[in-house]
């Protein structure tokens, strides 16, 4: 469903995104995981079509981003805490516009059942800027899902939410992933998150994909107790796990 | 290709902004009608103490309320992208399928819409209150209100590719730019009046050519309709740069991550 291929940005003297590959298939949600300055919202700005990268190519459902920008991007939707819906307009009016953005088909009752998915059904006619933050990520995934979109990029999707909502955020998601036949890219810092959700983790250090392979087993294959502790061992001490970078 | 439903998109937010904003209503039509009422009066007691022979209502009055047409449609296409600048909302608006002309053309058809009120405005008061007979143009009308058209979405959209470039502070920049151009295009006065090197920059520039025609017109009754096609050529060729120019802008904002950065900092 998406095919990443030998992607590298560079900006200046710092390298970014170095070469990375990485493929992520239908109905399947994969982790990718780093600390601060990995690479991993680079590699999903280049995804979306806002950061041309320097070398590789993206494939979308088999649509090439590069030459097949539109229809690519019509497969595709992101929520990421930094970018919020417009605060100046209310839930429907922002999914109404982002619905035809889209061009999602019967567009009332597919923002009617995005509403009803994220319980955002009280809060339609009131404006974004109001709501709390995790009422604004719910939001944000409710537009994201509003297209049914064949990959779907999260960036940190539950971090400003409380427990409750974030386990019914992250039911929803395994649901989307489950029964559509869409894809999930996630990238977050909770690793009990990424250990309960993904099927597959992808760990960024300094650009590269430094390991990959399933949250539950990875721990143990690399010495470490859990998905944190090998995460901190990336983020601290990549070299020692150099020698197995894929 | 262009999708109707995506221009229609970027129309639909705008509607939801101003439909329910006072703030945003007033300012399309309150600093014009400020302008009639000044210039109005203006007119009139120079008709007084000039003596019959010359009309000031339609070179003076006729020649501001045309220059307030052109500031309110580059002002058109300006606000509706300042809306996405201050909302910070490009990141969501440029990795969905909406393509740079359908985002373009639908700050022109905003444009048009808010120029379209600010005009009828102007015209209601100039007529009514200054006496103003906007068809004493005759035909030159429809040039006139084409090149000034044509000449302000392009002032918007390179206004627009500065502050795409520069960042949200940039916004200085583009306020004034009606207020730069005015000394040279002769809304006040004829070409004539201005230094050699202000001159050759006025040939340039199509609303000097409209305006030259306002004062012909008040003169002696008759447009230069040759002149007019230059400067629609003129505004016409200034339109294409301007699209050229806000691609370019967007594609290198693209490649620096700066469309990204204008909602949070890519390099992670």
């Amino acid at each position: 469903m998406l095919a990443v291929r030998e992607l590298r940005k560079v900006y200046g003297s710092t390298v970014a995104v170095d070469g990375i590959s990485f493929e992520v298939a239908a109905n399947e949600i994969v982790g990718l995981l780093g600390p601060n300055g990995a690479g991993k919202t680079t590699t999903i700005n280049m995804i979306l079509g806002v950061l041309a990268p320097d070398a590789g190519a993206i494939a979308i459902d088999g649509r090439d981003l590069a030459r097949e920008r539109r229809q690519a991007l019509e497969r595709t939707n992101f929520a990421a805490v930094y970018a919020p819906l417009p605060g100046n307009l209310t839930v429907r009016q922002n999914l109404r516009v982002f619905g035809m953005l889209y061009g999602v088909r019967q567009l009332a009752r597919r923002i009617d059942a995005v509403l009803e998915r994220f319980d955002l059904e009280a809060l339609a006619d009131a404006r974004c800027g109001v709501l709390s933050s995790g009422e604004q990520t719910r939001v944000s995934l409710a537009k994201a899902m509003l297209n049914e979109p064949r990959l779907l990029l999260l960036d940190e999707p539950t971090a400003s939410l409380d427990p409750a909502s974030a386990r019914e955020v992250r039911a929803s998601i395994r649901a989307f992933a489950g029964e559509s036949s869409g894809c999930v890219l996630w990238t977050s810092h909770n690793m009990y998150e990424v250990q309960d959700v993904c099927d597959r983790v992808l760990f960024l250090s300094h650009g590269r994909i430094l390991l990959e392979g399933d949250p539950k087993t990875l721990p143990a294959e690399h010495g470490k107790e859990n998905l944190e502790e090998l995460f901190i061992t990336v983020a601290r001490e990549p070299l020692s796990l150099g020698d197995m970078a894929v | 290709m262009i999708s109707p439903r995506r221009v229609f998109a970027i129309v639909l937010r705008l509607y939801y902004l101003y439909r329910g904003s006072i703030a945003r209503l007033m300012p399309i039509f309150i600093w014009v009608l400020v302008d009639m009422v000044l210039w109005g009066f203006m007119s009139r007691y120079l008709n007084r103490v000039g003596g019959p022979g010359y009309n000031f209502v339609p070179a003076l009055l006729g020649a501001v309320l045309l220059w307030d047409f052109f500031a309110r449609v580059m002002q058109g296409v300006t606000n509706a992208f300042f809306e996405d600048v201050w909302s910070r909302n490009f990141l969501n608006y440029f990795a969905s399928p909406l393509s740079i002309s359908e985002y373009l053309a639908g700050l022109v058809i905003a444009s048009i819409a808010t120029s379209a009120v600010a005009l009828a405005v102007m015209l209601v008061v100039a007529t009514a209150a200054f006496g103003l007979s906007f068809l004493s143009y005759g035909l030159a009308l429809i040039p006139f209100l084409l090149v000034l058209f044509l000449f302000g979405i392009c002032m918007g959209v390179v206004g627009s590719s500065v502050v795409l470039r520069l960042g949200p502070a940039a916004e200085w920049f583009v306020w004034p730019i009606p207020a730069l151009v005015s000394p040279f295009v002769g809304v006040f006065y004829p070409l004539s009046t201005l230094p050699r090197w202000m001159r050759v920059i006025a040939a340039v520039l199509p609303p000097s050519y409209v305006f030259e025609s306002t004062r012909a017109i008040a003169h002696d009754g008759r447009a230069d309709f040759a002149n007019l096609g230059i400067a629609a050529a003129l505004a016409f060729a200034y339109m294409l740069a301007a699209g050229w120019v806000f691609t370019r802008v967007y594609r290198e904002a693209v490649r620096t991550g700066l469309i990204a950065r204008y909602s949070a900092e890519s390099v992670s």
